[in-house]
């Protein structure tokens, strides 16, 4: 099942996947258009993890990482489906990412990763903008260039594990305008989803809610205001984003 | 994590910490005096511009009294107090002048992690473990510079006075800080912002007892101790 949360006609609603947009609990059919998307489930906290395609720490000139790279995120970054994020003026490269976000379900402590996959509530797709003028080399990939609102894009929905099963073999794409910019496939993962869990639930308690951004493959370019940048992932969702002038 | 009440026995809100809680970083000026150097080469390559800031994610997040384990193979454990800014109402864009309005609350905390010498990469493994977050409840006040300026943090190990720093300390100003974080994205409501606690902090080993204290806003203590399940 696809699950997703809107805002509509002056309240919020929990609702599944409809060929028009959302059906909500009782039934209602909400247009996709008419809806305000939200973030598909509670967020606890979120991790996201760098250069942990090969192709895409080669394009950005680093060797392949010997540990996950990870950071984290607050609450005030995050934003749905149907989004806007803000473009700074001024900056010379912002560009999208698109990756496969994995959803814990449950409390996980020192899971090995043959036992991971059975924490996992479900998936979604971020798009996980990063503003490269403002990378400066402390605690990099800094939060200015990473944590700034609505510039992380959760959505459109939370699709349950059990109607995914491998996620280590699901294709990648963005379009920007409709043009296809990035192509991949998380099998090309440097840390798969069962070790990331395991790397993590080694030193810290996961709790349901929390979130792992994957990383992206090759293929990032820079947006514009006035472009839509869609991030997908096969079985998993369509995250259409605008880029607007942080006017 | 455990429901907790402070020295004193006063309990605190249910959902607490109820944003993220975020730290800054080298943010105390001796750190930087002492990076020197350094920080004009590989990997930094120039000082920090903007502020540099870290989460303590909520299993870090513990009470008064409540034990920080220490994992298995780390012999120390490095332990600072510093102060929490408490955000009552959303602050960005602000001034230096206005940011400290948005502060609704103080509260003081440890912020406890494994000693760590490289900054180029973010300190998860070191910083982020279960229970490396004491936070004392919100003291809600009124703000002003003034009041900051003359508070003291403290660091106690087995009772002693450790360290011992002041604003006048740091970099950035609580409410330049705070001004210069929201220049790139806002802080809410319920969010904490850790203004900055030295890296030279004291360590502390299994079995010893550490305690942090604010002046004016409150006093945490926590028992050290050898964690048995973790790897």
């Amino acid at each position: 099942m696809k699950h997703c949360r809107v805002a509509w006609s002056g309240a919020i609603h929990a609702g599944t996947e409809h060929p028009r947009g959302a059906c909500l609990a009782d039934g209602r059919i909400v247009d996709e258009s008419a809806a305000v998307w939200l973030v598909p489930f509670e967020v606890g906290t979120v991790f996201a993890v760098g250069l942990n395609y090969a192709d895409h720490a080669k394009e950005l000139a680093f060797s392949r990482p010997a540990a996950p790279l990870v950071f984290l995120k607050g609450a005030g970054a995050l934003a749905g489906h149907r989004a806007q994020s803000r473009r700074p003026g001024g900056v010379k490269l912002m560009h999208y990412e698109c990756e496969l976000a994995v959803v814990i379900g449950r409390t996980a402590r020192n899971v090995a990763r043959g036992e991971a996959l059975a924490c996992v509530a479900g998936y979604t797709v971020a798009n996980d903008y990063t503003i490269r003028d403002y990378l400066e080399n402390y605690y990099r990939p800094n939060l200015r260039v990473k944590n700034r609102d609505s510039c992380t894009l959760l959505g459109p929905w939370l699709v349950d594990a059990a109607d995914v099963g491998d996620p280590g073999a699901l294709e990648l794409r963005t379009t920007v305008n409709g043009k296809v910019t990035q192509r991949g496939n998380t099998r090309d993962m440097i840390f798969d989803v069962p070790q990331l869990i395991e790397y993590l639930s080694a030193f810290m308690t996961l709790g349901p809610g929390d979130v792992i951004l994957t990383g992206t493959p090759e293929g990032v370019v820079n947006v514009s205001p006035g472009d839509e940048i869609v991030t997908e992932i096969e079985g998993i969702g369509r995250l259409v984003n605008f880029v607007v002038d942080d006017a | 994590m455990t429901m907790w009440i402070e020295t004193g026995r006063r309990p605190c809100p249910a959902r607490w910490p109820a944003g993220t809680v975020y730290g800054a970083l080298l943010n105390y000026r001796a750190d930087l005096e002492a990076l020197g150097p350094r920080m004009q080469a590989a990997p930094y390559n120039a000082p920090p511009r903007a502020p540099i800031l870290y989460i303590k994610p909520r299993n870090t997040w513990i009470g008064d009294a409540d034990p920080i384990p220490l994992p298995p193979g780390a012999n120390a454990l490095q332990v600072g107090a510093t102060l929490g800014l408490v955000l009552g109402r959303p602050c960005v864009r602000a001034t230096e002048e206005t940011a400290l309005d948005s502060v609704a609350a103080l509260t003081v905390v440890n912020d406890a992690c494994l000693p760590h010498d490289d900054v180029f990469r973010p300190a998860i493994k070191e910083r982020c473990r279960d229970g490396f977050c004491p936070i004392g409840p919100p003291i809600n006040r009124r703000v002003d510079a003034a009041a900051l300026d003359g508070m003291v943090m403290l660091t106690y190990i087995g009772g002693a006075v450790r360290a011992e720093w002041k604003m006048a300390d740091l970099v950035r100003s609580a409410a330049r800080l705070l001004a210069d974080v929201s220049e790139f994205m806002t802080l809410h409501a319920g969010d904490v912002l850790l203004i900055g606690s030295p890296r030279s902090a004291p360590l502390a080993a299994p079995g010893q007892r550490v305690a942090v204290e604010v002046t004016g806003v409150g006093r945490l203590e926590n028992p050290v101790v050898a964690a048995g399940n973790a790897r």
